[in-house]
């Protein structure tokens, strides 16, 4: 029988657009998934994965203006995680052309336009939605291997 | 995050450390150009092997610094990045342009 999948934990907070909180939302990030002991693998996908939403909120959504960005994280009794980050900035109008690898709204050549192709890549689950003119949810879900054995 | 830039025959070599992150890719490009401009190197190294995180924004700053390495006449390598680092950088097919060097250890 399948077991029924119950909500463990979780925490909401938000942050200002800053660029100093990508490398703090990583690290609230990395404390509450490793009260469930992540491989180093799957909190190294964590961490890029929630690096590249929040510099997403940063640099696209508002700008390099100041704004406010919305986390939360929840863990279930099967091990997966949900990372929720959502930002009321401008908006992604093509999604589909957002996503694709190397696309990137950049003209200095600084930008790699692999955010979205990163956080395809290293979760199991992307969920964009997003409204011009309102902002931008992005959900990812990711599955953690039960290694309990090594608790 | 501190970046440690040397220069000997006609190679600039850059020692990158900590994460690589949006935040961080301003201070470390400003210090990277700076000299990059000054000795118009022929070679740039980018030596990795101290970052322990970097996300698309560091493959942003990687492929900006290809571009002027480029325009200046020079070559640009990367040199020892971890495992999940080089991941990111095969995805973004970078190898086609930079090359990957491993195990070589520069002074």
């Amino acid at each position: 029988m399948k077991d029924k999948k119950t909500m463990i934990n979780e925490f909401k907070m938000q942050i200002p657009s800053n660029s100093v909180n990508e490398g703090f939302s990583r690290k609230v990030f990395s404390a509450f998934v490793s009260l469930i002991d992540p491989t180093l693998s799957e909190l190294a996908d964590i961490r890029t994965a929630v690096s590249e939403a929040v510099t997403n909120c940063i640099v696209h959504a508002y700008k390099e203006k100041h704004g406010t960005i919305y986390i939360s994280g929840k863990y279930y009794s099967d091990r997966t995680v949900e990372i929720k980050i959502k930002d009321k900035g401008c908006g992604i109008p093509n999604i589909k052309q957002a996503m694709e690898p190397l696309y990137t709204t950049d003209n200095t050549g600084e930008r790699g336009g692999m955010g979205f192709a990163i956080m395809n890549s290293f979760t199991d689950k992307l969920k964009i939605k997003s409204e011009v003119g309102k902002g931008t949810c992005i959900t990812m879900i990711k599955h953690l291997k039960n290694n309990a054995e090594n608790r | 995050m501190n970046t440690e830039i040397s220069y000997t025959n006609q190679t600039l070599y850059i020692k990158l450390r900590g994460d690589i992150d949006h935040h961080s890719a301003k201070y470390i490009r400003e210090d990277i150009d700076r000299e990059l401009y000054k000795y118009q190197p022929s070679t740039v190294i980018m030596e990795l092997s101290a970052v322990d995180f970097m996300d698309s924004s560091g493959l942003g700053l990687i492929l900006g610094r290809y571009t002027k390495v480029n325009l200046l006449g020079g070559v640009l390598k990367i040199a020892n990045p971890n495992e999940r680092i080089e991941e990111i950088l095969k995805m973004a097919g970078t190898e086609k342009l930079i090359p990957i060097e491993k195990g070589v250890k520069y002074i």
